[in-house]
């Protein structure tokens, strides 16, 4: 009770303030994000990969994320794209799902039973997806945009971020769409322009330190409906893959940082 | 893994053996202390000078009191210890480093602060103690990230 | 329960060596509640030792007020390529772990 009493006095204390506040939170960010706790997941995450499972007891280790099969080095910084085995664009969570079905012949209601973990147990998803991450370090964000599908799940994606839906009648820009907005102590983002994309979509997957738990833009986008009071999406859905693909262009350019923390 | 990587990583974590129990201490009067005061008894610290040569470097402002950045460095001659201190935290004890030939005195680790609180360092040196106090203020967040 | 994974990186800075460690552990405090509404148990590391060619070069004795899933930066003095660091916990259930790697 104490710290929301002090929360709710800083908050009004630091009004005139609020730069300074945004400048400070800005130096806390590099400094926790330096060695991130994410890294450990890499571990588990490429066992994962090797581990044959499901009917056809294969690993993913043949899955092609759009640099071939079982290319990893750069494959997550190219990710959305179109894939024509399944001519449609993917993301890299609905992409393994795709290769979980294909390859190692699991059912999509098994696959998916469990997609987002726990501080304890990650799900699959989000184990794999700190891995295959971590081998795109450094690698510039350059998701597909030439094939005509690629162009218009962008569209659709622009299109979903102002649409507005729900009980509340949100859309993404209702709190992603101005500057100098934030929640409590959480400046939030106009994630419709490069210059604030990049540095957010350069460090997802990640580890989130309030839960210790790590994070995927499949919850991001998740969890965001959910706050705006829709129902939520279906798990690597063409809506949530829209999204993710219009931020991940919006962010295009942009080193990706690897996985990090949020808060 | 990619083995270009400049860093090394060691494949497997390995458990040792129970009797490692046995060597290892554990202050647990000083660390059980719920006021700073009592911790500096328990640490056996009577008076600390205060010292700019030990720096503290942690954000003015936590994002998350989960996970707070500290890290300190000593240029004072002959450091042989650094202990953190979090005054406002149930139990204000949070750690203690002792470096031996070979290590330099400085740390970085992630602590957990209950609320805005001054973060105290002690360096142990040539049998003196010397001091240095941040103040990092912990809000709670919103949503998001 | 069996500890889980931990990572190393050692590299030369200029005149030190760099070792950042992260380990898995819980660090529960014992004052959280379980969704059941019953306190966690307290369950964190109390004992690190950092040793640098076989050799102890740190000592640490830390509490459950450290952030779960420590991580923790330490700079030693020299050191060479190739060098071993070996980094190891002990927690209050006499559970430990250990990682090694050598100076990149």
């Amino acid at each position: 009770m104490r710290l929301i009493a002090f929360a709710a006095a800083l908050f009004a204390s630091c009004a005139a303030s609020a730069q300074d506040v945004g400048k400070e939170i800005q130096r806390y960010r590099p400094m926790v994000a330096a060695g991130s706790p994410a890294e450990l997941f890499e571990l588990p995450g490429e066992e994962l990969w090797k581990k044959p499972q499901g009917p056809k007891n294969v690993s993913l280790e043949r899955c092609d994320l759009g640099e071939g099969p079982g290319v990893l080095k750069g494959a997550y910084a190219h990710l959305p794209r179109y894939f024509k085995d399944a001519d449609r664009v993917m993301d890299l969570e609905s992409r393994l799902l795709y290769c979980m079905s294909t390859l190692q012949g699991r059912s999509r209601d098994e696959a998916t039973a469990r997609v987002f973990g726990s501080a304890e147990r990650p799900s699959e998803f989000e184990l794999l997806s700190i891995y295959i991450a971590g081998e795109s370090r450094g690698v510039r964000i350059e998701p597909g945009m030439s094939q005509p599908k690629e162009k218009a799940t962008y569209e659709l994606g622009r299109a979903l971020y102002f649409h507005r839906v729900g009980a509340w009648d949100f859309s993404c820009a209702s709190c992603h769409g101005d500057e100098g907005k934030r929640i409590r102590m959480q400046e939030l983002p106009v994630l419709y322009k490069p210059q604030y994309a990049r540095p957010v979509i350069a460090s997802w997957p990640a580890y989130r330190v309030s839960t210790s738990q790590v994070i995927t833009l499949q919850w991001r986008m998740n969890d965001c409906y959910r706050q705006m009071r829709t129902p939520e999406p279906t798990f690597g859905s063409e809506t949530t893959v829209a999204l993710i693909h219009f931020l991940t262009v919006t962010a295009r350019g942009e080193p990706y940082h690897g996985p990090g923390n949020k808060r | 893994m990619n083995p270009l990587r400049r860093t090394l990583i060691a494949a497997l974590a390995f458990a040792i053996a129970r009797p490692l129990a046995a060597l290892a201490a554990w202050n647990k009067e000083a660390f059980s202390a719920k006021t700073p005061g009592d911790a500096l008894k328990g640490l056996g610290i009577g008076n600390a000078t205060p010292s700019k040569d030990l720096q503290i470097e942690a954000p003015e402002i936590a994002e998350n009191g989960a996970v707070v950045p500290i890290e300190i460095a000593s240029a004072i001659a002959g450091t042989s210890a650094l202990i953190v201190m979090i005054e406002k935290n149930p139990f204000p004890l949070t750690a203690r480093f002792d470096f031996k030939e070979g290590a330099l005195p400085f740390v970085k680790l992630n602590v957990k602060m209950g609320e805005t609180s001054d973060v105290r360092v002690l360096a142990e040196a040539g049998g003196k103690y010397f001091t240095a106090t941040k103040e990092i203020k912990v809000t709670i967040g919103g949503c998001g990230g | 329960m069996a500890a889980g994974p931990m990572k190393m990186r050692a590299s030369l800075g200029a005149g030190f060596t760099d070792v950042r460690v992260l380990m898995t552990h819980p660090m529960e405090t014992g004052l959280r509640k379980d969704a059941d509404g019953k306190i966690v148990p307290q369950h964190f590391i109390q004992n690190l030792t950092v040793k640098m060619n076989g050799k102890t070069v740190i000592d640490a004795q830390i509490s459950q007020a450290v952030s779960r899933n420590p991580v923790f930066s330490f700079r030693l003095k020299g050191g060479a390529k190739g060098d071993k660091i070996e980094v190891s916990w002990l927690d209050n259930h006499g559970e430990s772990a250990a990682i090694e790697a050598a100076v990149a």
